[in-house]
């Protein structure tokens, strides 16, 4: 995707440029989050202006395996300054790849005024734009959220399991050797691991990585997407498809790919993911 | 950051070079989040890129570190006093968890003997970083003290 069509035709959407976010770094009306996976890299030093959400800390639910709540959502925009009219642009490390689950996270709550930064930390540090370690300070606003609709967006195990017998495309976005079971998971952490090596049957493998411009961290043009998903794997746009990983961030990355850069309607992400479906009993495994 | 004294706890062995401990006992004593990601943002401010002597980019892919998305690589050279002198190239501009880990590395482990960098356990990154790394973080870090252990065994 050239840089000039990518302009054009996605800051209107839910991609923006880094030249976008940086002509935008004093619009009130923009709020910037980094959201990354190295808790290390905000504090080192961020876009300016910059707030940061932590996806362990502030997205998940501290008891329950689950996301936050309405309240807890509010409390997070507001705390953040971010309004009902506020347009959230997400960018992180690892390809964005947890700018996109936060921005996953957020559709939960029918926040829709969200987009990415294409290219991420990557690409803004690749440019040698200004970065900073002053953490900014915004009033705090009025946000009032939706109720969290997880109907749409998010599968659950039963309903993988139905999607499953119904034999409806599923992508497996771990690498190669968690799909075949080879690798399961580190001895430091079994909270991430599976009593089971393998995959969803049926399951096609296509890791989120691949997506990605690996020297610039951008998303591959559609053109290219569209041969790796609907080329190889055979989707069609009008499928319904569940994209799941281990703990279901990897797969918000392919889920944003397919819905929103490649206009797929019906897709979920499924966040239970492999360290559910791998430690339940009686589940079908393949190999 | 003030001076630290030093608690006794998280130890690794007895054996480990003490300018290893000295760092674990740092880092125990910070029990605020922050002060620990300062100190460690602190310590990757302190890498520096390897000598041209060593490796020029691009690096030969069998120094590259496995699972490393920081793009590290790793050379262990046996000097004259038949030791390792040890030498990490961290190329993602992101890799500020990869720099820290490599500094402390570096000062600590480099240029002891073959014995000693490999009593060194792959598990001093979860000490130094804490239970709340992520999986696949603490696979690319751990990495680079498993790719000494390689170059140093194979040397």
């Amino acid at each position: 995707m050239s840089e000039e069509n990518k302009t054009t035709e996605l800051d209107s959407n839910v991609l923006v440029s880094t030249q976008w976010v940086s002509e935008n770094l004093n619009n009130p009306k923009v709020r910037i989050v980094e959201s990354n996976e190295d808790p290390l890299l905000y504090p080192s030093g961020h876009i300016p202006g910059a707030v940061q959400i932590d996806w362990t800390e502030d997205l998940n639910d501290q008891l329950v395996r689950d996301y936050i709540g309405k309240k807890d959502f509010e409390k997070l925009l507001r705390k953040n300054g971010i309004a009902n009219d506020t347009t959230v642009v997400f960018y992180g490390d690892k390809n964005n790849w947890w700018a996109c689950y936060a921005f996953w996270v957020f559709q939960l709550f029918g926040f829709n005024n969200v987009k990415v930064m294409d290219g991420g930390r990557l690409k803004w540090e690749k440019e040698n734009r200004e970065i900073t370690k002053e953490a900014p300070k915004y009033p705090e606003s009025d946000y009032k959220a939706n109720n969290r609709d997880d109907s749409s967006i998010r599968a659950f195990r039963d309903e993988v399991l139905l999607h499953l017998k119904k034999g409806m495309p599923m992508v497996d976005v771990r690498s190669p050797e968690e799909f075949s079971g080879e690798r399961m998971h580190m001895p430091d952490y079994p909270n991430e691991g599976a009593l089971r090596g393998g995959h969803i049957p049926g399951a096609s493998n296509v890791p989120w990585a691949r997506a990605i411009n690996p020297e610039d961290g951008t998303f591959k043009s559609i053109e290219e997407l569209e041969k790796i998903y609907q080329g190889e794997i055979g989707l069609d746009k009008s499928d319904e498809v569940i994209a799941y990983c281990r703990i279901g961030e990897r797969s918000s990355h392919t889920w944003f790919v397919l819905k929103y850069l490649l206009g797929f309607e019906n897709v979920k992400n499924y966040d239970g993911s492999w360290t559910e479906w791998g430690n339940s009993v009686g589940l079908p495994v393949q190999r | 950051m003030g001076k630290f004294c030093r608690p006794s706890g998280s130890e690794i062995s007895m054996s480990s070079p003490q300018k290893l401990q000295n760092y674990l006992d740092d880092l125990s004593f910070l029990t605020d989040k922050n002060d620990k990601i300062q100190y460690l943002i602190e310590l990757a401010e302190k890498y520096k890129p390897i000598p041209d002597n060593i490796a020029t980019p691009p690096f030969d892919k069998k120094h590259r570190v496995e699972y490393c998305e920081s793009e590290a690589y790793v050379w262990a050279i046996k000097n004259v006093d038949e030791n390792f002198d040890i030498y990490i190239a961290v190329e993602s501009p992101s890799g500020i968890s990869a720099k820290a880990l490599a500094v402390i590395l570096i000062d600590s482990i480099s240029g002891e003997s073959k014995e000693t960098i490999l009593k060194v356990n792959a598990d001093i990154v979860l000490k130094i970083f804490g239970k709340e790394l992520s999986m696949g973080k603490n696979m690319g870090l751990t990495g680079i003290v498993k790719k000494i252990h390689q170059l140093v065994e194979n040397s």
